[in-house]
């Protein structure tokens, strides 16, 4: 069902992918053993492996956001999201009896939940999305401090040891959750409606009232899909490692699941998302973090260095640098004849 | 046709003249080999169909695109402008149809933006006001400058634009369907300033689809068709009859085809309201419309034609009467209310209402027909294919395909592809607001030939329409709106654009 031809032609669908592999490609030279993959007792091991584990949860996140963009709004309370579910899980594991599947239900379902909350302000109350999400991302800290009452849980769970580092066909776990939610969010979005009526909601809401499309609902729907996928990466975050350590979960997550939106080519403003784009956006991401981490460069320049080169692939992209560029050859052109 | 521009370069050495220009997206000719020349101190229209060129020619002068070959000689000298910003301070400056000023800063402010007087490298407002007050002056508004932009009609909007594309070195202006948002008061208007600015020596590219506004204001015309020029014509010299055959390459008696109604038949009635209204909106209306006809809704801007469509829709909730539609007794309460009964409603707003920008052809086309199917059940890819190939085929839509962007196609085919979105969903009523605004003579043609198959096959139409011409000739009857309320219905051979007028003047 992909349209093959449509990807041949559309820069905005390559323009990721290439950056990607630019930046693959230039670690690969300079570092021959970045791009090494080695398979020994039946697992990759390698860095590029490595940046696939660890981008999960920021692609799960992502993808969540993306569809929230797609509706024209934003979600800024995910990060908070992460943490306070992360919490929840790490308290149903080591307070409660509950089943390994009740507390993931559970997990999800508060995910799910608070995403309601957010959507009913946004669609039913009217509060514009930034300032919406922005009330839960200040307090949601708070909450997931009170749910474990301020320090951090460790617990020992093997079903949550499998989700943190288990593998499954050599490939890891997490690596599968994300493909399957992935699946999942494609096909839901694809394979029904609703991709198109939030596409369509996004870009022109008063359009889409015209044709019947119930835009409040739809919206509704965004904010518990995103409220849900943080839910699931704050499961996987704490399953890594084996404690919720509730200060620094799901810390600043929002802003690399916006930038990952936006590094796919969806744009603040509504309308077109690209879901499968929006995992290569967290990629780049997640690649420039490991590059930085493995180079030895002081982890004090770690965020400056991640976010010049973000600023160059976003430069790169963009449709005025590329009217620039061919403005300049314009001139050039001009000042020969 | 290179021997008119020869003629022309001949009489005088011409402002601006423009020599093979080319300019292709992705395999398709927008423009094909176009010459046009201007004179100092001329009003030149430029006139064709949508999908002619005429926005493509506009934004390659102007450098908002890049020419594929061609050469521009303004003033005589090369002329490479890099974007319409580069081209205003080469002297050559466009006012677009929408009005490109910002609603919420004041005029002083939206008139010295990219110019802000300094005083101590501080903006002075006071000389920024003096500054604002000599560009009105130049277009002769006597306003506050203090006045907040969006607090000001349209008509004087437009002028307030006009007045900073002059700005100082202007000696080329382009003006873009200038006159698409304005009544007849606020047209003479414009066109005393065009008159003035033509004496001062600027000369004027008028691009309009108005037919008679170009023969009262403008020297030549120039007409392109599917990118490639036409022909340059002296105004005075040209019959609108000849004009007509230019533009759309098709011969007038097919457009002068309009008999009388048949009213004899008997129909069936499909919807009736009564004392329908809403306050401050609507004054309460009674309407009967029946199976395979056609109603009309005249009426002036802001006689409450559109309003009556809202309300039957379901857009705006009615706070009195009652409807009937094919014999069940209904209370719309949402569009989408209206669609599961048998409703649809192509708005008078195709951009803000209408079309959904960014979206596919397709995707816009199918929209109406999947709401009502509701998310769970996608209408499968190959049948929105097939159905989206037959209507662009049924209604001659000018699309290179179905995935392009529809805010990338000309008006026409746009109103095109909404008036295909709403016969998807295969309707008892069609509600058309304005369905012929701003588009040109072919698709205008199309669309009312469409409309008179679909009135054959049985459907029921209310036409909302400021074109009394193009009422007489397709509607049954005509309800006659003013001041928000109806004042009176004409039927039949009783229609003529004269008792339509009668009946509002009373």
């Amino acid at each position: 069902m992909i349209n093959l031809k449509g990807l041949t032609f559309n820069p905005k669908i390559w323009g990721p992918v290439l950056s990607l592999v630019a930046i693959i490609v230039i670690m690969g030279i300079i570092d021959p053993g970045f791009v090494k993959i080695e398979f020994k007792d039946g697992r990759f091991y390698g860095s590029l492996i490595d940046v696939l584990v660890r981008a999960t949860p920021t692609a799960i996140v992502a993808l969540g956001m993306a569809v929230v963009i797609g509706t024209k709004g934003i979600d800024l309370s995910v990060g908070s999201v992460v943490a306070i579910c992360g919490a929840v899980a790490a308290m149903l594991i080591t307070a409660t009896d509950l089943s390994f599947f009740s507390v993931m239900v559970l997990s999800l379902a508060a995910g799910g939940v608070i995403g309601l909350m957010n959507g009913i302000m946004v669609s039913y109350v009217g509060i514009q999305p930034i300032i919406a999400t922005l009330i839960l991302m200040v307090s949601g800290r708070g909450i997931a401090q009170l749910i474990t009452g301020g320090r951090s849980v460790s617990f020992d769970s093997i079903p949550m040891d499998i989700i943190g580092s288990g593998m499954f066909l050599a490939i890891p776990v997490r690596i599968w959750i994300a493909a399957g939610l992935l699946l999942l969010t494609v096909l839901v979005m694809r394979k029904t409606a609703i991709g198109m009526f939030i596409e369509s909601v996004g870009a022109n809401a008063r359009a889409s009232r015209y044709v019947g499309i119930e835009a409040r609902l739809l919206k509704v729907f965004a904010y518990i899909f995103s409220g849900v996928c943080a839910a699931l990466a704050g499961v996987i975050l704490i399953a890594d490692v084996g404690i919720a350590e509730i200060n620094r979960l799901g810390l600043w997550l929002e802003l690399d699941a916006i930038l990952a939106v936006v590094l796919a080519g969806g744009s603040l403003n509504g309308g077109r998302i690209y879901l499968g784009l929006t995992i290569i956006g967290a990629l780049i991401i997640q690649t420039l973090t490991t590059i930085i981490f493995s180079s030895g460069v002081p982890v004090e320049y770690n965020l400056i260095v991640k976010a010049s080169i973000i600023l160059l692939v976003l430069l790169a992209q963009s449709s005025t640098t590329q009217n620039a560029f061919r403005e300049l050859n314009l001139k050039r052109k001009g000042a020969r004849s | 046709m290179n021997m008119n521009v020869a003629t022309a370069v001949d009489e005088a050495r011409p402002l601006l003249s423009i020599e093979n220009i080319s300019k292709g997206f992705a395999g398709v000719r927008a423009l094909d080999d176009v010459s046009f020349s201007i004179r100092k101190g001329e009003i030149h229209a430029l006139l064709g169909e949508n999908g002619a060129g005429k926005s493509t020619f506009i934004k390659v002068l102007t450098g908002v695109y890049s020419r594929d070959s061609g050469q521009i000689l303004f003033d005589g000298e090369p002329f490479h402008a890099n974007n319409s910003g580069h081209a205003q301070s080469l002297g050559v400056s466009t006012v677009y149809q929408e009005v490109n000023l910002i609603p919420t800063m004041t005029v002083t402010e939206n008139l010295t933006l990219l110019n802000q007087p300094k005083r101590f490298g501080l903006i002075s407002p006071r000389k920024a006001a003096q500054r604002a007050r000599e560009m009105l002056a130049r277009v002769g508004l006597d306003i506050d400058p203090s006045t907040q932009l969006d607090h000001l009609s349209i008509a004087v909007q437009q002028l307030i634009a006009i007045a900073r594309a002059l700005g100082t070195q202007a000696k080329l202006l382009i003006l873009d369907e200038p006159t698409a948002s304005l009544d007849a008061t606020e047209v003479r208007r414009l066109f005393d300033l065009m008159s003035e600015l033509k004496a001062q020596g600027i000369s004027i590219i008028f691009v309009t689809h108005f037919l008679d506004q170009v023969y009262s204001i403008s020297d030549r015309i120039t007409v392109l068709r599917n990118g490639r020029y036409v022909g340059t014509y002296d105004t005075p010299a040209l019959p609108q009859s000849e004009l007509i055959h230019a533009m759309v390459g098709k011969s007038l008696d097919e457009f002068s085809s309009a008999t009388a109604r048949d009213n004899s038949k008997q129909r069936s009635p499909i919807l009736e309201i009564r004392q329908y209204g809403k306050e401050r909106y609507l004054e309460p209306v009674d309407l009967k419309l029946a199976q395979g006809e056609i109603v009309g809704l005249a009426g002036m801007l802001g006689s409450g034609r559109t309003e009556l469509c809202n309300l039957i829709f379901g857009v705006d909730g009615i706070d009195s009467g009652d409807m009937t539609l094919d014999g069940s007794t209904e209370s719309i309460r949402s569009p989408k209310h209206a669609m599961d009964v048998g409703m649809a409603y192509c708005p008078e707003d195709r951009k803000l209402d209408g079309i959904v920008a960014e979206l596919s052809v397709r995707e816009n086309m199918i929209l109406a027909l999947q709401a009502k199917r509701g998310w769970l059940k996608p209408i499968p890819m190959a049948e929105q294919k097939a159905m989206v190939e037959d209507m662009i085929e049924r209604l001659s839509i000018k699309t290179p395909n179905m995935n392009k962007a529809i805010g990338e196609l000309s008006g026409g085919n746009q109103q095109k592809v909404i008036l295909a979105r709403w016969l998807l969903t295969n309707p008892k009523l069609l509600l058309l607001d304005e369905p012929t605004r701003g588009i040109d003579v072919g698709a205008h043609h199309d669309i009312i030939k469409i409309m008179n198959e679909l009135c054959e096959q049985g459907m029921s139409l209310l036409v909302a329409s400021s074109e009394l011409e193009e009422l007489v000739v397709f509607a049954h009857r005509v309800a006659i709106m003013k001041d928000r309320r109806k004042v009176t219905e004409l039927n039949g051979s009783d229609i003529s654009q004269q008792s339509i007028v009668a009946a509002i003047a009373q």
